[in-house]
């Protein structure tokens, strides 16, 4: 039985790990092929330890163990011809483009008068500039398959709405909804389709770590920011009684709108969110 | 191979023909029984002719044809008892409900200050009290569930933009949103979702009509006004080069909505609109 993208290749950022990851196994299971693409490295202002080349070669794996192809390469999206040469690779060997995952993102903190020049412009190059690098790459290839094609832009709820301590994500976050919809119409004569997702909380490694437990529970010593406790910080900003969703639940969505079963929807922002933000 | 949302009991409003027909349909091919419902009859206030009883044993025969279930009854979403009867009959013969299908609705047209009162109320009655009736009725079966739900509402692009000619029909389908919202707050407790559609033109009987074609194209002649040249109209409001999106694109959202693949998607308005709204 075919499965809901049979036969069409998509391309992922940020695939070494995570909702990057999470999204080349469901597309694959659903009959895709994957060109993935990650820094794979640091980000000096990241407070977090980012994804590394054994994450990418895992993904790789898994992805192989589904029986699909994939073209995994090590690039920074901030860098348009790198990660253009990486594209380009992938769609010579896999031979066509049919979905893009512009998914590849960082997050860091502090309060917007005290962030410091290279914490805001690594932000705004990975989380804003790196998603029109993406697309600005895939677009020829998708123009030139004259099959349409779907673009889905990782967005959050903080593209949606202000978090304090995140006036750099929050801008860029925000600034991809901004850019999807002006993809949405310029793409549109082309049937190429342009959404963007809003996750809540995911539980990934960019959340379940020491500066985003701080983050989110100041208030308690070190000692006592325990997954437990940040659970129940985490739950009480959603509206259903859940912490975090799963990256499987954002590939879900990436799924739904790279199918032709959302052969119609663009120019939509989608919430997978436990009613964040109807809060 | 079981279907998406196999083994569930979903309850569709308006289910004669057009949309409520096709989620009917698309429902059951994914493995779900149906309760199905339907005013079958014609409203004064409507300028088009509505569905008959014939249809809605249309809609029977089709689901049946699919091996699946279903109860249908002829109901009037504006009589609160005669709903909740039929949902409450349904149910009984079904043994369970999981999802909500609220789309029976009506379509008039006239300037804000030369709508009749009926007309008016009629709209609000059906459009918008009735989309809580449908929603009051299933709640406690859904709660006695214990399995959580998806409550599906369909509003309309006139849910999130103003539209000159409907302020009836716009009020409503605002209106929807509201509720919705409400219901996903109060619901959520239980992990029953709530969430919205917001279709652009939609090819069915509602638009595909004398009246809408006057509507939308008020300088032609009433003999040049054909199909054709009404698709070049409805076609230039949307970004996709589409005049209109069939049921079953609607039928898809209101299946992964539905499903368990969107289980943390709560609050969300939708709108499978051909990139209308990002216009």
């Amino acid at each position: 039985m075919p499965g809901r993208v049979e036969g069409k290749v998509a391309f992922i950022t940020g695939a070494a790990r995570g909702q990057g990851r999470s999204h080349a196994v469901r597309l694959a299971q659903e009959g895709a092929d994957i060109i993935a693409v990650d820094l794979a490295g640091q980000v000096a202002s990241v407070p977090y330890p980012m994804a590394t080349p054994e994450d990418l070669d895992q993904t790789v794996k898994e992805v192989e163990a589904l029986d699909r192809r994939i073209v995994a390469r090590q690039a920074d999206v901030r860098d348009y011809a790198a990660l253009k040469s990486a594209l380009d690779e992938g769609v010579a060997q896999l031979g066509r483009l049919d979905i893009v995952c512009s998914n590849a993102g960082i997050a860091s903190f502090g309060p917007a008068d005290e962030l410091g020049e290279t914490t805001w412009q690594d932000m705004i190059d990975i989380n804003l500039t790196g998603m029109w690098h993406t697309c600005k790459a895939a677009i020829p290839h998708l123009v030139e398959g004259g099959r349409g094609g779907s673009i889905v832009i990782t967005s959050s709820d903080a593209g949606l709405k202000g978090f304090p301590n995140l006036a750099h994500y929050v801008s860029a976050k925000h600034g991809v909804v901004g850019l999807m919809r002006t993809l949405a119409l310029e793409l549109a004569p082309h049937m190429i389709r342009v959404n963007s997702l809003h996750p809540t909380s995911v539980n990934t490694d960019m959340i379940q770590n020491a500066p985003t437990y701080e983050l989110f529970a100041p208030d308690l010593a070190e000692k006592d920011r325990t997954k437990e406790r940040l659970t129940e910080r985490f739950q009480t900003l959603n509206a259903l009684p859940i912490p975090w969703v799963e990256p499987v639940d954002i590939s879900n969505a990436v799924l739904f709108l790279a199918s032709d079963e959302a052969r119609y929807i663009t120019g939509v922002p989608l919430p997978v969110d436990a009613g964040f933000m109807v809060k | 191979m079981t279907g998406r949302v196999e083994g569930k009991v979903a309850f569709v409003t308006g289910a004669a023909r057009g949309q409520g027909r096709s989620h009917a349909l698309r429902l059951a091919q994914e493995g779900a029984d149906i309760i199905a419902v339907d005013l079958a009859g014609q409203v004064a206030s409507v300028p088009y002719p509505m569905a008959t009883p014939e249809d809605l044993d249309q809609t029977v025969k089709e689901v049946e044809a699919l091996d699946r279930r279903i109860v249908a009854t002829q109901a009037d979403v504006r009589d609160y008892g005669a709903l909740k009867a039929a949902l409450d009959d349904g149910v009984a013969q079904l043994g369970r409900l999981d999802i909500v299908s609220a789309n029976a609705g009506i379509f008039s047209f006239g300037r804000a200050e030369e709508l009749p009162e009926q007309t008016w109320q009629d709209m609000i009655d059906t459009n918008l009290t009735g989309v809580w009736h449908a929603a009051k009725a299933a709640i406690p079966h859904l709660r006695a569930g214990g399995r959580g739900g998806s409550i599906i509402l369909t509003s309309s692009t006139a849910g999130l933009h103003g539209y000159e000619n409907m302020a009836h029909y716009v009020s409503a389908k605002h209106g929807v949103v509201g509720l919705m919202r409400t219901l996903a707050l109060e619901l959520a407790p239980d992990m029953i979702r709530v969430n919205s559609v917001h279709p652009t033109s939609v090819d069915t009987d509602m638009i595909q009509n004398a009246a809408t074609y006057a509507l939308f194209a008020p300088d032609l002649d009433e003999k040049d006004r054909t199909k054709e040249r009404l698709a070049e109209r409805f076609q230039a409001i949307n970004a996709l080069p589409i005049p209109w999106v069939e049921p079953a694109d609607i039928s898809n959202a209101v299946l992964w909505l539905a499903s368990d693949e969107a289980r943390y998607v709560t609050g969300v308005t939708l709108p499978v609109d051909a990139g209308f709204m990002a216009k």
